[in-house]
């Protein structure tokens, strides 16, 4: 009982870190079309100089992770921006060219990453309460599935408020559903392009800075590891559904620790076949709009 | 003010898929009254529309009262004043009838006016008790309302309005024509339409469009009356069109 409680607890702690990164991706694919490989990029470069940003208040305080995660969710949400703004816009509408460039960006910037920390994962040091546990109904449940639960909680509520209380939220929304239109409402949608990518680069890279506590590492392939799963979160919850992402993160990430567990470490391979069944099922995805 | 013509066509041509299917259309727009738009189904009256706009690959020259606008893109276009009612109505279907009206909204000059809205609350008084409805689960009718209001909540130049008593009722296609000739009395409109009846009822001008091209223009009153020229510009019987 207290092991499956585990498997579930920290299932839904890796549910939100996969979230943070999936809910971006759905976003931009839902209103533009475009697969963005860079993602994870955007993810390690928020882990990295989120870090260091902390360690500017002190490695392993609360207020050096307070500050770490709102400057990893900044960094990710203006590396975002760059992205959408010098290499997305300008090849407007052509998704093919648009996939390719986030591909080629995301190999150059872990090259890149690789050049200034090293390729080697390097420890982190974390407040002393997430570095621990705390007894769940006898099951021991790291801490840090808490926080990702909360972060988790946090950026979908806050996403949802955001698309259904502004105007901008509206835009895209209308836009997820008929671009062209409501171009021809005279608004210019390429704003809530950019404005899509910088709020999917913020909830990715304080997924970033979190997925460090976590793993208790930093290093530049993490964002890459943390895509793959949020690619296939993003598909099996509907392409472009901010509620199907996060039903499919939680489902994918509990999935994945009970076979990992009960079925000798084979999660990534139940997950992978999930994926096949629901797209041979399901093809748009759970709650995805059928095409 | 800006000469008679609110929109000039010159040489337009439009491809879709790479394929040009507008041909050199060249037409005017006059500043007041409805400008009718026919031709048999397939001929090109929507792709003019669309590259009108810009929503399609086109070249040749637009100019909106006076100003070459062929070389902008769709958004600044409508913000120059064209207010556009798509054929289908393409209304947003998982938005609500209020949050359709609101994104229409426009700030600003030839923007969203107080009286623009009473008109639209006189027209369509149903949108405001179906406010909270979510408009694709609305009837074709109503979505149509909901389309037509979107381009009249603004204070815009000229209206391009596609087949908007298409797949309607009778009693419905009375309720859209009523509402177009209202507008019709405060903004020019461009108004593609295969309902002879709301065509004679509405329009002063027509431009017939066949494979693409023009191939009439004038007065609405001239082609009306002749039977021949009907039946050989758009293969219908005025009789038969008269009795439906
Ligand atoms: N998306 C598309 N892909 C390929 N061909 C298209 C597309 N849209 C339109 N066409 C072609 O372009 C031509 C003109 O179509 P258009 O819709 O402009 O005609 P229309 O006069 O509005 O017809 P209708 O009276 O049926 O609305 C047609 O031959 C049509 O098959
Ligand atoms: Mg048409």
């Amino acid at each position: 009982m207290s092991t499956l409680i585990l498997l579930l607890a920290t299932g839904l702690g890796l549910g939100g870190l996969y979230f943070l990164v999936a809910s971006g991706l759905s976003l931009i694919y839902g209103l533009m079309g475009v697969l963005n490989f860079a993602h994870g990029s955007f993810l390690t470069l928020g882990a990295f100089v989120g870090l260091a940003a902390g360690n500017l208040v002190g490695a392993g305080t609360w207020g050096g992770l307070l500050l770490g995660l709102v400057v990893g969710a900044l960094t990710g949400a203006a590396a975002a921006t760059a992205t959408e703004l010098g290499l997305i816009r300008p090849l407007y509408d052509r998704h093919i060219e648009q996939v390719l460039v986030t591909v080629g960006l995301s190999l150059a910037t872990v090259a890149l990453f690789e050049g200034i920390w090293g390729p080697n994962p390097r420890n982190v040091t974390r407040p002393g309460w997430l570095a621990s546990t705390t007894d769940v109904l006898g099951a021991r449940v790291p801490n840090t599935a808490f926080l990702n639960v909360l972060a988790g909680a946090v950026v979908l509520g806050g996403i949802v408020a955001f698309l259904r209380y502004t105007r901008y939220g509206l835009i895209i929304r209308a836009g997820v559903e008929n671009r062209a239109m409501v171009t021809a409402l005279g608004i210019d949608v390429r704003r809530a392009f950019t404005l899509v990518f910088a709020v999917g680069g913020a909830a990715a890279g304080l997924g970033g800075v979190l997925a460090t506590q976590s793993l208790n590492y930093v290093s530049p392939h993490m964002g890459a590891s943390l895509l793959i799963f949020a690619f296939i979160v993003t598909v099996i919850g509907g392409m472009g559904s901010l509620t199907g992402a996060a039903v499919a993160s939680v489902v994918v990430a509990v999935l994945q620790q009970l076979a990992n567990f009960y079925l000798n470490n084979t999660g990534d391979l139940i997950v992978v076949l999930l994926l096949a069944l629901v797209l041979l099922v399901r093809p748009s995805g759970l709650l995805g709009r059928p095409a | 003010m800006s000469g008679p013509n609110v929109l000039e066509v010159r040489g337009l041509s439009a491809r879709i898929a790479g394929q040009e299917v507008v041909h050199d259309v060249s037409f005017e727009v006059p500043a007041a009254g409805v400008t009718a738009v026919l031709g048999r189904n397939g001929v090109g009256k929507t792709s003019t529309l669309r590259a009108v706009l810009g929503l399609v690959e086109r070249s040749g020259e637009v100019l909106l009262d006076g100003v070459r606008v062929d070389g902008e893109r769709t958004d600044r276009i409508v913000r120059r004043g064209v207010g556009y009612v798509p054929e289908d109505r393409e209304v947003f279907a998982g938005l609500t009838v209020a949050e359709n009206l609101r994104l229409a909204h426009r700030a600003g000059p030839g923007g969203t006016t107080a009286e623009h809205r009473a008109l639209v609350d006189a027209l369509f008084p149903d949108l405001a008790t179906r406010a909270a409805q979510r408009a694709g689960t609305l009837s074709g009718g109503q979505q149509q309302m909901v389309s037509l209001a979107r381009a009249l909540l603004n204070d815009n130049r000229i209206l391009l309005v596609d087949e908007p008593t298409k797949g309607l009722a009778p009693r419905i296609v009375g309720e859209v024509a009523e509402a177009l000739a209202a507008a019709a009395r405060t903004v020019p409109i461009l108004l593609v339409e295969q309902n002879l009846q709301v065509v004679e009822r509405l329009a002063d001008r027509v431009v017939v469009i066949d494979a693409g091209r023009v191939v009439h223009t004038g007065p609405a009153r001239d082609l009306l009356d002749d039977a021949d020229l009907l039946q050989r510009l758009l293969g219908v019987h005025a009789e038969t069109e008269a009795a439906r």
